[in-house]
């Protein structure tokens, strides 16, 4: 009840999956909703690094979300921050969540859990003092985050 | 309808987070009022655990407790579950076509570093 978790089966192996998820390549593929563009992705593969994600609705609107990676266990694991730098829901700008990748090999295959949880993950509270740790130095590291996109326009 | 729902989300997920709290919580929602000892009655804890474990749905505004002479009332307040189910309907909606496509996308890969083995 405190995250969301949702699993597919896909027919790749998990490296190709774990690139499909941390490149830009990958990102820009599947991060736009149905039918609308994705209009700019950026992917800094490392831990500290930042990733993020431009894209628009087909009724026009659009929507940039960017976090940074707080694990990356190439290819089973992808731990990142998630926030919407406009866009999205519009009650959530400012706030920070988390999105956990887990990939595990079915013989030629991957299962991916993919879990979103709100702030942090309360229900495993072994796991709440690295996540506040996390927290705080990404709190740190925001003003960081946007200058290591210099690429990109400012949004706002 | 709050204004900054965020903080309240985090303390409702925070709260949500124990078992014995969301078994409160599942009785209120088949009993409109029930009294601390009657909810207290089916927990293998004593009572003291039982009144810490409703201040904290107290704080983050699951359960209103009114006293009625020498019983205290527990009732659910349903407004933040709503909003924590809202949150988690919305970033399935968001999240579940999208990884629709990163699995097409990464069954596409798949298929060409294959081609390319041969």
């Amino acid at each position: 009840m405190t995250s969301l978790t949702l699993v597919r089966r896909i027919a790749a192996r998990p490296s190709i999956v774990f690139d499909a998820l941390t490149t830009a390549e990958g990102i820009a593929s599947w991060w736009g909703p149905d039918n609308g563009p994705v209009l700019a992705a950026h992917s800094d593969a490392r831990i500290g690094g930042g990733y993020m994600v431009r894209f628009q609705t087909l009724s026009g609107e659009e929507h940039e979300a960017r976090g940074e990676y707080l694990e990356l266990v190439k290819p089973e694991r992808v731990v990142m921050s998630f926030r919407w730098v406009f866009g999205g829901a519009p009650e959530e700008t400012g706030n920070i969540s988390r999105v956990e990748m887990a990939l595990r090999a079915i013989g030629s295959e991957t299962e991916l859990t993919f879990t979103h949880a709100f702030l942090r993950d309360v229900s495993k509270p072994g796991h709440e003092q690295g996540w506040s740790g996390a927290l705080e130095k990404l709190a740190r590291r925001l003003a960081g985050i946007d200058s290591n996109m210099g690429s990109n326009p400012d949004p706002i | 309808m709050a204004n900054h729902p965020a903080p309240g989300l985090d303390r409702t997920f925070a709260a949500l987070a124990d078992p014995t709290r969301r078994a409160i919580l599942a009785r209120l929602e088949r009993d409109e009022k029930v009294s601390i000892s009657s909810l207290a009655e089916p927990f293998a804890i004593k009572l003291p655990a039982v009144m810490k474990h409703l201040d904290v749905l107290v704080d983050a505004g699951l359960i209103t407790r009114s006293k009625q002479g020498r019983t205290v009332d527990v009732r659910l307040f349903p407004q933040p579950l709503r909003e924590a189910t809202a949150w988690l309907e919305r970033y399935e909606r968001f999240w579940s076509p999208r990884l629709d496509r990163l699995a097409a996308y990464a069954e596409g890969k798949e298929a060409e570093t294959r081609g390319m083995d041969k």
